[in-house]
């Protein structure tokens, strides 16, 4: 199983296009971090509008590795999923485009086995790309802009942690937003295995991804009842919610998360949705008429 | 002795074609044995059911005496094959795809035997080459290595002489007669080229519309006790005439072009030759008229067989 792994992660990092997703995150991060670099300040006021009066921490402090990893990290996560198609969707769907897939399956490894192992691959590179993107974006920010207080902002209010109080948040929500991608690679693959080539899996994972995310964002009451809920789109936001602390008398309790029971919720979901598309996928390859 | 390939009454319907239909045959082991149809026959569906990348409707399908349903890991692992092209990774070297495919079989292959393999097939010089700068020619041969780089017993292949030139050809040709008559393994093949065929297949198996239409030793399907006689005449109409009021008119079968087509016992194609001499027939040829292209032709002239028999 281990050499098969082996085999299917070669294959996947031998293929230029892999590394179009690293090139891609790489130009956004770097792009965002030089414009903060040299205009931050400017967005730090706007963040801040109406409350800049209440704060005691400067601006350049506020503008610190912690808070541009943040801001990144809000912009990003709702397009890396659209990377992680790039790879899942083809995983499967490429084998048969290219004509190999018959080959492989006609070779003595049970489909089960071939399929676990493609998917070991595809999450295997879904996490080296979250890892790519927390080293640009947490390490490289915290080395160009330096460490200090995060201060994150929300509707009506403002949470402020403490230098000492944030990597671990950091830890955690990068672990939550693999758990998050690889939900998005669980649907890329699923796709890709009803398909012979890769090009209908990513477009229909990605359509999927772009309407769930509206429908997620979109402020309409009706919609935060009946629909949002059971939007995989909308727990994969749940990273967010270890910044989000608890306060005594405006002071923030060190180490609290403030709805931590939503987050193990909205992480169980990730993990049935992400488990409903699995089986779906090896039900339908087990009995499926390899003919391409 | 217990045929390495036994089908038994194996059909398949894809939503209204019925791709196989009740179709049975034994493969005697050592044999090369050819597998003829038109295009759209059945032969490629029947080729994935052997490889499991399809299952029959109904029938059963033993391999090597070993129910395939059953036993599908361990009869894979002594099966070889090349399914249609031989696509492989194009953005891979040979070398590279020797190895994922060694690694596939269940096997571990030193880097030396990958080499030797593919000195084999004549590739040695480009072994680091990308796949996608070689030939068509190339990719066959490099199929072929990667179809026998774990010494299967059984070899698969379907239509392997497809898109190559004439050396091309004559070299898969020979790799075949050596994998069958020099290493003694079983060699199931497929093809349209039936002249290729009928140079080095030792028993074959015609099918039509997924229905089996003969099964046999190629040697004596070839040559039976009567056959097909073709006299080529410069005056045809006085030829026919002549034959119809001699001995031979209840031989007549037809006349098309310049030809007669006469249907006779073996024996007496000799006695023909000296009467037609005698009689007023301006004959320019006298052959024996039954090669596997004809008998294919002749079992299946229900169809437009032109694609097919090139």
């Amino acid at each position: 199983m281990f050499q098969l792994l082996q085999i299917e992660l070669y294959k996947i990092f031998k293929r230029p296009r892999t590394y179009i997703a690293f090139a891609v995150i790489s130009a956004i991060i770097l792009l965002v971090q030089i414009a903060l670099k040299f205009g931050g300040e400017e967005y730090v006021d706007l963040m801040m509008t109406g409350a800049k009066e209440t704060f005691d921490i400067p601006v350049h402090q506020i503008l610190n590795g912690y808070l541009v990893c943040f801001i990144i990290l809000n912009l990003l996560l709702i397009h890396v999923p659209i990377l992680v198609a790039l790879i899942a969707g083809d995983v499967v769907a490429g084998e048969a485009n290219m004509g190999t897939l018959r080959l492989l399956v006609s070779k003595p490894v049970s489909r089960v086995q071939l399929l676990a192992v493609k998917f070991l691959a595809s999450s295997f590179y879904t996490i080296v790309l979250l890892i790519w993107v927390a080293v640009l974006a947490l390490l490289v920010s915290i080395f160009l802009f330096g460490t200090n207080q995060l201060v994150v902002a929300r509707k009506d209010e403002y949470d402020i942690i403490s230098t000492s109080d944030v990597l671990w948040r950091y830890g955690a929500a990068f672990i939550f937003a693999g758990l998050g991608l690889i939900t998005v690679a669980a649907l890329a693959f699923m796709f890709s295995v009803f398909a012979d080539n890769s090009v209908g899996p990513i477009v229909a994972t990605v359509c999927v991804i772009i309407v769930f995310t509206i429908l997620t964002q979109l402020q309409i009451p009706f919609y935060d009842q009946t629909i949002k809920p059971y939007l995989f789109t909308t727990h994969m936001l749940g990273w967010k919610g270890f910044f989000y602390v608890r306060g005594e008398e405006g002071v923030t309790i060190e180490g609290s998360i403030e709805h931590f029971s939503q987050i193990i919720k909205s992480a169980f979901i990730l993990v049935g949705y992400t488990a409903v598309f699995l089986t779906i996928a090896f039900w339908y390859f087990n009995k499926k008429n390899i003919l391409s | 002795m217990t045929p390495v390939i036994g089908v038994q009454h194996v059909s398949k319907d894809f939503k209204e074609v019925k791709a196989l239909d009740d179709l049975s045959f034994c493969v005697p082991q050592g044999s090369v044995y050819g597998f003829l149809g038109q295009n759209g026959a059945g032969k490629s569906t029947m080729i994935r059911i052997l490889l499991s990348l399809i299952e029959p409707d109904d029938g059963e399908v033993n391999i090597f005496g070993l129910d395939l349903r059953k036993n599908r890991k361990e009869i894979l692992k002594k099966t070889g094959a090349i399914i249609e092209k031989p696509d492989l990774y194009k953005y891979l070297t040979a070398t590279e795809n020797l190895k994922i495919f060694t690694v596939m079989s269940g096997m571990k292959i030193p880097e030396k035997k990958i080499m030797e393999q593919l000195e084999k097939v004549g590739l040695a010089e480009r072994a680091n080459s990308k796949v996608k700068t070689y030939s068509q020619g190339m990719r066959q041969r490099l199929g072929i290595a990667v179809a026998l780089i774990h010494d299967p017993d059984l070899i698969i292949l379907d239509e392997p002489m497809n898109g190559l030139d004439p050396q091309g050809i004559a070299d898969i040709r020979n790799l075949i007669l050596h994998l069958s008559k020099g290493l003694k393994k079983t060699v199931f093949v497929s093809s349209h080229l039936l002249s290729e065929m009928e140079l080095i297949a030792d028993h074959m198996l015609i099918i039509d519309r997924g229905k089996k239409i003969v099964e046999g030793n190629v040697s004596e399907l070839l040559n039976p006790k009567e056959t097909n006689v073709e006299l080529e005449t410069l005056n045809i109409q006085e030829s026919i005439s002549e034959i119809k009021n001699s001995m031979w008119a209840n031989h007549f079968e037809k006349a098309e072009g310049g030809k007669i087509i006469l249907k006779m016992d073996s024996d007496l194609i000799p006695q023909f030759i000296r009467d037609v001499s005698q009689m007023n027939i301006a004959a320019t040829s006298i052959r024996k008229k039954h090669s596997l292209e004809d008998y294919f032709l002749s079992l299946t002239a229900h169809h437009d067989v032109s694609a097919t028999a090139n």
